[in-house]
């Protein structure tokens, strides 16, 4: 099924400059899977070789983390939001 | 063409009370480190509204700005029209200038980051673009 995407700015170029893309997938690791597929300038962005989410990355189904969902396993349903956020840290260290 | 237009953006434009508020986010979060975002237009660098935002790691040397709190700023910047261009933190010790931390975690090129210093009485802001790990003090333009 087809879920929408949004992008952070960061991310946009290399999906030509939009804001949010629309992919299919019945999990999260299949929506991000469609999506690197979809715009190749994501790949390595939101995966890491062996497939897990990259630490810096924040994935949220609509107002849930999915890393306290099932991770990539979570199911999406048809009108679910997946939105990508960067881990923004930082500090006097 | 956005991108060298983004690139061009050598301000950060905000008025008095927005520059207020960001201040006021920090000394609130003291002993911790204090942070937040800032939304506006990505070609101007005009803020349009200051979200603070919990410091997730609940440090006063480091800082996580809140996943869910930036997802809440994203969506309401989005919805009023606006981006996330950047993000404030403070240094609670030390002076207003990215640590290797900041420049090594800063997520955008594209952002503006703004860092406080509440080392002195008189609490100091300063806002840099960080990309490639080159760190460029830009002005901050404080309007009425």
């Amino acid at each position: 099924m087809s879920v929408e995407v949004k992008l952070p700015t960061m991310l946009r170029a290399a999906a030509d400059g939009a804001p949010s893309a629309t992919v299919d997938g019945s999990t999260v690791g299949e929506v991000l899977r469609s999506l690197e597929s979809a715009h190749p300038g994501l790949a390595g962005q939101l995966l890491t070789g062996d497939g897990s989410l990259h630490k810096f990355v924040n994935v949220y189904l609509n107002d849930d983390d999915v890393r306290y969902l099932d991770r990539l396993d979570t199911a999406v349903r048809a009108g679910d939001v997946v939105s990508i956020l960067p881990a923004v840290a930082g500090g006097s260290l | 063409m956005s991108e060298l237009a983004r690139d061009d953006v050598a301000s950060l434009v905000l008025t008095q009370s927005q520059l207020d508020e960001v201040v006021a986010a920090c000394l609130r979060a003291v002993p911790d480190e204090g942070c937040g975002l800032v939304a506006g237009d990505p070609m101007t660098g005009v803020v349009r509204r200051v979200y603070p935002t919990r410091n997730a790691a609940g440090s006063s040397r480091v800082y996580t700005v809140d996943p869910l709190d930036h997802l809440r700023a994203e969506r309401d910047a989005e919805a009023s029209g606006s981006s996330v261009i950047g993000v404030f933190h403070s240094h609670t010790h030390t002076d207003p200038y990215p640590s290797p931390t900041d420049v090594d975690q800063a997520p955008d090129p594209t952002w503006h980051y703004v860092i406080v210093s509440l080392r002195l009485e008189a609490a100091s802001l300063r806002s840099y673009r960080i990309a490639g790990g080159v760190v460029t003090e830009e002005a901050v333009v404080v309007t009425d």
